[in-house]
Parts: C-alpha cells; structure tokens; sequence
C-alpha cells in the first residue's frame, strides 16, 4: 500500500491495526490526500483547466479507492474505532491528531470517497475550472476530517474549515442570488459553531479540574463523564445547536434553500449529500456519546422538531416551483427522519438514521445531478416550464424515477430500508411521534409524484421537445448511485451488521449513564454476533409486522 | 538603618546584578534602536545629497532585526529556571520571558513596517530618513514599557512611544487627514498621558512606591490605609492604559486616527503600539496589582464586553476598508482583554499569544490596503478591492487569508489566538463573555466576507471594470506580505513553539527591596 512515501512517513507512531500489516496510515491519507491534490491543482499552470480537472480526479479517485480498501479490511464484529492514528500535535493542550473509524463513520467516509469523485467526473463548472477543483478538494478533506477525527480540537478545526470552501464554491460558480446565499450560508453555520466552541473548552477545562488531566481526546472524556448533569446539559445544548444548524433541524434550516438552490450543481451534490450529515454524524458522535444523559434528556424536544421538520419540509416541498427548491426542501424533511431515528435510542432507530444518512446522500445527491442536468439543457429550474420531458428525454426520466422512487422510500429500494427501520425503532421508544412521521412518507410520495408529473408527463413543446436525453458521460456518473439504489434496497445485510456493533456500543453507553432504558421489545432481544446473523428480514418480521 | 534608608531612595542594597555590564546587556535592544535611530539621524544630517529610499530600508530592517536578535539571545538565561528573570538599572527594569518576548515582537513589527513603508514612502514621496528615525525611537519607547518594572520608566516609554507617533500620524502633511489624525491623536493622546500619570501619583500615594515589584509586595504584605486612593489610582491607570490600546468607552479616536495616518504608519499603530499598550497593561494591572483582581476584574470584563459588542457592529457598516480594519482592531483589542480579565497565567499567555497573531495579520492587512490605494493614500474604498482576483490573484488570495484569520477561520493563527484567549476566559469560569466574544465575532466575520465578496465574487462587469490600472507590488512590501503570511499560516497549523514561548512568558514580580 506505499504508493505514497510522503505519507508513510507520518506512519511513525500508528497504532491500532493498520490495514496489511504495512503500517501505512490509511485515515490519515484519507485528509492528507485531498489536501495534496488541492495544492497540485494550485500550483498547475494557469489555463490548464483540464490538468487541474484531471489532478482532482485522480486524487478523489484514489480517496475513494482507500475508503472501500477500507470496507474489505474492516472487522465487522468489533465495536470500538480501527485503523486508529494518533500523534501529538498541540503538546500543552493536550491536543493530538487522533483519527479513527467505526461502523458510525465508516460508510459516510465510503459515500464521501464515492460522492466527490462522481461529482468531479459529472459536472463541468462554467469557468475558472482550477480553483474550483482545488476548493472541491479541500472539501472533500475537510468532511474527511469531521468523519474520522476523535480529537474535539481536531474535530471543530475540520467542522470550521469546510466553511471556507463552500462558500467559495458557491459564491465563485453558483446562480443568480448566489452571493447572499454564500454570505447566509456561511454566518448561519459560523453562529451555530460560535457556542459549540465555548462547549468544548469548558468541557475540556471541567474535565481537568475533575481529573487533572488536560485533553481533548473524544474517548477520555466520553467515557469519564465527569461533567455535573446540569452542566452536561448546557454543553449539550451548545453541541446540540451547532449540529441542528448544519444538519438543518426546523427551525434552523432557513440558509439551506438558499444555499442549495444557488449553489452550482457539484456543491449542491456535496452540500446535500455529505455536509448535511456533518450535523447528524455530529449529534451521534459526539451529542450522544459525551453526553448520554443530557441527550436522552433532551430527546422528547429533538424528536418533535425532528418531526415537525418532516412534515414542514414535505408540505414546503410540495408548493416549490423552482425544482432544485424542492428538492432542498425534501432535504429538511429527511433529516428529520434521520434525527428522529437518532433520539428514538433503539438499535434499529439509530441504525435507519445512519442508514438513511447515506440513502440521503445517494438519492438527493443523485435529484440535485438531475435536476442539474436539466438545467444545463433548458437553463429553467421552473417547474412551470418543464413539460412532457418523458418524450424527450425517456433514459433521463427512468433514471429520475428509479432515485425519485429511493427518495419516496419504495420497498426494494435504499430509502425503505432506511425509514422503515427508523419508524420502527421510534415506534418502540416514541409511538406517536412515530405515526406523525410516518404521514411524512406520504407526503413524499405526494410531492415528489405531483413534480415527476408536472415536468415528465404529457406532449412536450417547444425546447422541451428537442431536450437531448442523456450523454455516456452521464450515464457513467449516474450508474454508481443507482446501482447503490438498488444494491442496498434489496441486500443491505452487509452494511447493517458492520453499523450495529457500534450502534449497540452506544446505546449501552446512554443506558449506563442515564436513565434511559431500552424498550422491552429491545432487550429481551438476543445481542452480540448473533445479531448480525439475523437478516433484515427476520428482524422486521420480529418487531414490525 | 542606612541599608534601610537606601531602600527607601531605591536604591539595591543587596541586588548582585546592578553591576555595570549585566545592565547593559539588559538594555542591549533598547540601545541598538535608539543608537540606530541617532546614528541615522546624524548620517542624514551630514550627508550633503538626499541618500536613496532604500538605504533607509535596509537600515532600518537591520537595526530592528538587530534588537530583536539581541531580544531572544538572552531568552534561555531568562527562562532558564536555575538563574530566572532579574532586574537591571536599580531594579527599574526587569528582563523576563515577558519582556523578552514582546521586545522581540516590537523589534519584528518594526521590521514589516519598515519593509511596507519602503514603497510606501516612494510613491508618496515623503522623507524617509524622518520616517525611519520616528519608527525605530518609537518603538524603543515600546521596548522601554516592555522592560519597565517602574511606573516612572514605564510612562517615559509611553512618552517616547506616543511623541513619535504624533508626528507619524501626521507624516503626510499635504494631505488633511493626516493632519486631522496627528491632532486628534495628540489631543487624546496627552489627555491619556494624563491621566496615567495622576494613576501613577495616587497609587504611589497609596502604595508608597512607584516600582511594580514593591507595589506587589506592598499589597501582599499589608492592606493600604487609604483604599479609596488606590482604587483611584488603579481607575486612572486603566483609563489611561485603555486610551492607548482603544477599548470602548476609549475608542472613540481610534477610526479617525487609524483612517488619516498613512496606512504603514497605521499598520505600527494596530500591531507594535497595540503590543506595547497591552504589555503594560499586563505588566501593572494583571501582573504587579494581582492582589486586587477582585476590584479590576469587574471592570476588565465590562470593557471586554463593550469592546466585543461595539467594534464588530461599527465594522460592518464601514464601506472604506481601512476604517473597516480599524474598527475591526478595536474588536480585537476586546478579545485580547478577554485574556487580561481571566487575570491567571493562562490568560496573560493567551492575551500575549493574541497580540503575536493578531500583529502579523494587521500588518498585513494594512499592507494590502496601503498597496492597494491610489496614490495619495486614498481610494481604499470596498469598490476599490472589486475584482482585485482577477487583476492581481496572489494579493488577493493573501489578503483572504489575513481577512479570515481575523474572522477565526482554523488553521490560520486568528482561530488559535481566539482559542487561546477564550480558553482562559472559559478556566477562569467567565462563560458569558466567552459566549458573546464568539457571538460577535459571527458579525465581524460579515465585515471581513464584504472585503471577499468584493475581491472574488463580484459579477464579471464590475470585475472588468476596477482593471485599467494594476496594482503594483514591490519587491520589499512583498516580502514584508509574505513573512506576514508565513507567520499567520504557521501559527495556525502548528502553534506549539508560540504557545509554549507565550505560556513561559508570564511577567516576574521582582521587587529590589528583597
């Protein structure tokens, strides 16, 4: 695997189990990679714009490549972080560059290594295509780093700094409104991050004061907890609001219309389908695991808004007139199903939630490349204008169906697996909050449905007539994600029994530090390496129906 | 009884480090700049023809970056814990990490501005001789607070300091601004001065001292009959500190100062001055007056608080940039009195850490803008950076990232310096100040994203039409940019060195009578 001798040099102090024995730090390769790529594309001769183009390439290609390596090599039967690294970085704070992958983070790493690449292949940016990639890769590093890092300091630094390009990316190649769309985006995100940050020191300095000892390792000081419950309340909060700005919970998500409907189609694939999940990961990973107590607390007030967020967002979805606008907006109400599946503490719960994140991420990824080859052949968003496009266009519109069909949530496709495994496990713990959800499903056939009908259906005219259908190039780019529709719609054993290791591990950690208990249903339920042997049958069989 | 009366004259009775060479080694950066800014004088004097720009520039690079040498040569015997800090001259300054470290930084300021002002001077064509004269003795008066460990020394410094600086401030005599500034900032100026000097006499009165280590001891040992006076003294002497490092309520010369003095000139006033103010500030209030936290603190942390809000919401509405980034240093101060408030160590590191970031980004950031003007030094309106990627894409993307280090993007050396600062605020349990210094730094970040819009995002129109004339670069403001740059970056991603050599530089309490 040294096919870089620059990085393995950083390999010095790896521990854990490197993948092959070589000792060669995959994860930090994973955030160092992009980072590379990003200054070749920098320092490439100006007017170059396909080297650049081809640099990028290469690089995502080779950042997803490491991310399925690491699917093949990782255990699926252990529960705590592989492929860890960690060096020293900030010696007097305590501070170290600590990364680490578990069955939570693992397949956002793989969607990340498989989303950016596609997104560099699939979309041509209008001009300057240099700094465009170069920013698309820093990107793609800094979510990287939020996925894997297992150092708080760590962890905010990469939460901050994918900021940067993003609001480049959409400010630089974004549509009409896109300069205050940037300008919200970024101050939204950076308000919510404000308090988060105060959150972590105090954490840190109460930590000491409790231990005597000065760190930022996200291990220590989850498992110490030794914070005072009112306390790990307000630090909850402060975590609590930064992630409900990123993910968007209602009412927080007012910057993500705009954003995404302004921002050129790449950064919306990626703000859809990868920064969304920066929030949901972080409500797991660090909400949950610091502070099990103060979340579950907390729980009955996210579960509503997460409620609230799939029924606001289906019925805003459904009055859009601007297609992108409503894909945006189908966005809000699927992180509310990820957050209620989150906060409903149920192994399948917390499963679909991280299921979905990356059925998300698939689907609405794959509506924004769509929508955004549309407007590339019609330069109309507007629904109104879009007509009978099913004529012209039949591949086109096979293929919107199928990820329209993800998205609804149809059995044998990604999204029911999702969905249907959060409505069960919030069934368990939060029955009605599960029902109102479940109108959410719906509704999202009802939006989705009236839009495919609108711009598909019918005689088409004038320019809708001549729309050429789709280029090899992107059915190339599309094929992955649908093959991902389907492959996890019909089979997602495998994926599910390297996420529930982990899950079980953090839901034990809620139970022994609150008073939260698992429904009987749960527990009464056999664990441990039986659990992954059942199929995703049996076990909707056993609880659902 | 004669030991004891020598005492009171302050006079070191026992003190083995008064003998001459110690003394003189102690004040080794002082003497190069003020040797250096003499024997500049002198030479200009007795050279018939008017000598080049650069003979100024390259003078005055060498003899700043002389001191600071000189500065960090005796940082081992400092911080060495066997011999630590000591006092020289009878124990009226002391050499410690803190000392050594913002001499060093002072002598480095001076170094970028002069590198700065040598285009600068150029196409303005003003005296540069003057110039390099006014900057090197302004900043020994910097060092001289640095090293002060008497409120007597620490306000001849602050003369020295300030007296060059009126003239600086009113370096571009043809041009009304400038005038303006040099005035208002004298005016505010000597009213500061004066009421740090009334500070001085009251708590002198209270304390019987007007040596920082004998005031300390005084108040450890014994509580002074007359409180009213020294909290007097304390009030004047934060009044005064608070005019020459501009926190609201005191602020209100800092905009129009910062706008009318030519931009390098400004760049010294927003890094080196800064540095100097806050150094004593730390050095009286935090360090020698410690006893009394429970009386500043309230106060600090009412300043810090009223700084954080107003400087931010002024700097948004700025449309001129330079005002914009005076405004925006008057933030900064806020935040770096977050540190002085915690009034612990880790405060005083992280306020010291802050100045050392922050000093690099605003000479920076006044190094573009003073690039960027027209001749004349104006034209720095935000229309004035529309498109500036296009034209000239390396400046731009150097101004970016000064710009957002100073908004407390991470990775860049304004996120540890807000780190650093809120940390010791969140140790020192002042969460709500912590809160709102990351709050309105969000509003200030909106002032520094409308310089980016303007430079990156515009539409292609506007772009085009900002680009007949190309902004020129010197080779010496370029370096001076690029060393800005380094710092700026290297802080952000490895902070160690700075963070250790800020937390090491705690100022001593070292008192002649023991």
């Amino acid at each position: 695997m040294n096919v870089l001798p620059v990085l393995s040099t950083l390999a010095t102090e790896t521990t854990g189990d490197a993948a092959g024995g070589t000792g060669f730090p995959l994860l930090t390769g994973l955030v160092v990679l992009p980072v590379i790529g990003a200054l070749l594309v920098a320092i490439a001769p100006r007017g170059r714009g396909e080297l650049a183009r081809l640099i990028g390439l290469l690089t995502t290609v080779s950042v997803g490549a490491i991310g399925l390596y690491l699917l093949t090599q990782f255990d699926a039967a252990d529960a705590g972080f592989q492929f860890t690294t960690q060096h020293i970085w900030i010696e007097q704070l305590g501070i170290s560059w600590h990364l680490g992958v578990d069955g939570i983070s693992l397949f956002l790493v793989i969607l990340t290594g498989l989303l950016f690449p596609l997104v560099m292949v699939g979309v041509t940016p209008h001009h300057d295509p240099k700094p465009y990639t170069a920013w698309l890769l820093l990107l793609e590093a800094g979510c990287m780093g939020v996925f894997l890092s297992l150092d708080l300091f760590l962890f905010f630094v990469a939460f901050e700094i994918v900021l940067v390009p993003m609001y480049f990316l959409i400010g630089g190649w974004g549509y009409s409104e896109r300069v205050y769309a940037a300008l919200k985006f970024f101050l939204f995100t950076m308000a919510g991050s404000a308090l988060m940050l105060v959150g972590i020191l105090t954490l840190v300095f109460l930590h000491q004061k409790a231990t005597g000892v000065l760190t930022f390792d996200l291990v220590t000081l989850a498992d110490s907890q030794s914070v005072a419950e009112g306390t790990a309340r307000w630090l909850f909060l402060a975590f609590a609001l930064a992630f409900a700005v990123k993910v968007p919970i209602f009412p927080l998500h007012t910057w993500l219309p705009d954003a995404h409907t302004q921002a050129p189609t790449g950064a919306s694939v990626i703000l859809a389908g990868v920064m969304l999940k920066l929030g949901t990961y972080g409500l797991l990973r660090f909400g949950l695991y610091l502070f099990p107590e103060a979340a579950s607390h907390f729980a009955p007030l996210l579960v509503t808004l997460g409620v609230i967020g799939i029924i606001y967002g289906a019925v805003v979805a459904a009055m859009q007139r601007d297609l992108k606008r409503l894909v945006a907006y189908s966005s809000v109400a699927h992180l509310g199903f990820i957050v209620l599946g989150t906060f409903a503490f149920t192994t399948q719960g917390l499963e679909g939630g991280i299921l979905q994140m990356v059925n998300h991420g698939i689907s609405t990824g794959a509506l924004f490349l769509l929508v955004g080859m549309i407007y590339e052949r019609r330069h109309t968003r507007e629904i109104s204008e879009l007509h009978g496009l099913q004529k012209a266009a039949p591949v086109l519109a096979v293929v919107f169906t199928v990820v329209m069909f993800s998205s609804i949530g149809l059995p044998g496709l990604n999204g029911f697996v999702g969905e249907f495994l959060i409505l069960i496990g919030s069934f368990l713990t939060r029955r009605w909050w599960a029902i109102a959800a479940a109108s959410g499903v719906i509704l999202a056939a009802l939006y989705l449905l009236w839009a495919y009908q609108r711009v598909f259906h019918g005689e088409p005219e004038g320019e809708n007539a001549t729309m050429p259908d789709l280029t090899w190039r992107e059915g190339f780019v599309l094929a992955p994600l649908l093959v991902a529709i389907v492959g996890l719609g019909v089979y997602p054993k495998p994926m599910l029994e390297r996420i529930e290791p982990a899950v079980e591990r953090l839901i034990s950690h809620v139970e022994d530090n609150s008073d939260f208990d698992r429904p009987a249903a749960e527990s009464t339920r056999p664990t441990g390496a039986s659990v992954s042997e059942r199929t995703l049958h049996e076990r909707m069989g056993g609880n659902g129906r | 009884m004669i030991a004891g009366m020598f005492a009171q004259l302050g006079v070191p009775t026992d003190a083995p480090f008064a003998v001459p060479e110690v003394a003189w080694s102690a004040l080794t950066p002082l003497l190069i700049l003020i040797v250096g800014a003499l024997a500049l004088l002198v030479v200009t004097a007795l050279v018939p023809r008017t000598l080049p720009v650069g003979f100024f520039t390259v003078t005055t690079v060498a003899v700043a970056a002389g001191a600071a040498v000189a500065s960090l040569g005796s940082w081992d015997r400092v911080t060495d814990p066997d011999r630590g800090p000591y006092m020289a001259v009878a124990g009226a300054i002391t050499l410690d990490g803190f000392s050594v470290l913002v001499t060093a930084l002072l002598a480095i300021t001076v170094v970028l501005v002069a590198l700065l002002a040598d285009g600068y001077l150029r196409r303005e064509g003003l005296g540069a001789a003057e110039f390099s004269v006014l900057v090197l003795l302004s900043a020994s008066g910097g060092v001289m607070m640095a090293l002060a460990n008497d409120l007597i020394v620490m306000f001849l410094g602050l003369e020295v300091l300030s007296i060059a600086l009126y003239v600086l401030a009113g370096f571009q005599g043809d041009r009304r601004e400038s005038q303006e500034s040099a005035m208002k900032y004298f005016l505010l100026g000597a009213f500061a001065s004066a009421f740090l000097l009334y500070g001085i006499a009251l708590v002198y009165g209270a304390t019987g001292s007007t040596n920082l280590g004998e005031i300390a001891g005084f108040l450890a040992r014994d509580v002074p009959s007359e409180q009213g006076l020294l909290l007097g003294g304390m009030a004047m002497l934060i009044v005064g500190f608070g005019f020459k490092i501009g926190v609201v309520p005191f602020q209100s010369w800092v905009p129009d100062v910062y706008q009318g003095a030519p931009t390098p000139v400004t760049a010294f006033m927003a890094s080196g001055v800064k540095v100097a103010g806050f150094a004593a500030l730390l050095r009286v209030i935090v360090s020698a007056l410690s006893v009394q936290a429970q009386d500043w603190r309230p106060v600090m942390w009412v300043l810090a608080m009223l700084t954080l809000v107003v400087g931010p919401a002024m700097a948004i509405v700025q449309t001129d940039v330079k005002r914009m980034l005076a405004y925006s240093s008057i933030s900064h101060a806020g935040f770096i009195l977050i540190g002085v408030q915690a009034a612990s160590d880790r405060g005083t590191a992280g306020a010291l850490f802050y100045l050392f970031a922050y000093s690099f980004m605003a000479l920076g950031a006044f190094g573009v803008v003073s690039l960027v003007a027209r001749q004349g030094d104006v034209g720095v309106d935000l229309d004035r950076f529309r498109g500036l990627s296009k034209r000239r894409p390396g400046l731009a993307l150097v101004f970016a990232v000064f710009l957002l280090g100073q908004t407390g993007v991470p990775l860049t050396s304004g996120f540890m310096a807000k780190f650093s600062v809120i940390g010791a605020a969140v140790a020192s349990e002042s969460y709500a100040l912590a809160m709102v210094a990351m709050l309105t730094s969000v509003v200030g970040a909106f002032a520094y994203l409308r310089v980016i819009v303007a430079m990156y995002l515009g539409d292609d129109e506007e772009m085009a039409e900002e680009g007949t004339r190309r902004v020129q670069i010197p080779a010496a403001a370029g370096l001076a940019l690029g060393l800005a740059l380094a710092v700026t970056v290297t802080l952000g991603v490895l902070p160690s060195t700075v963070l250790d050599a800020a937390r090491d530089a705690v100022p001593a309490r070292l008192s002649p009578s023991r």
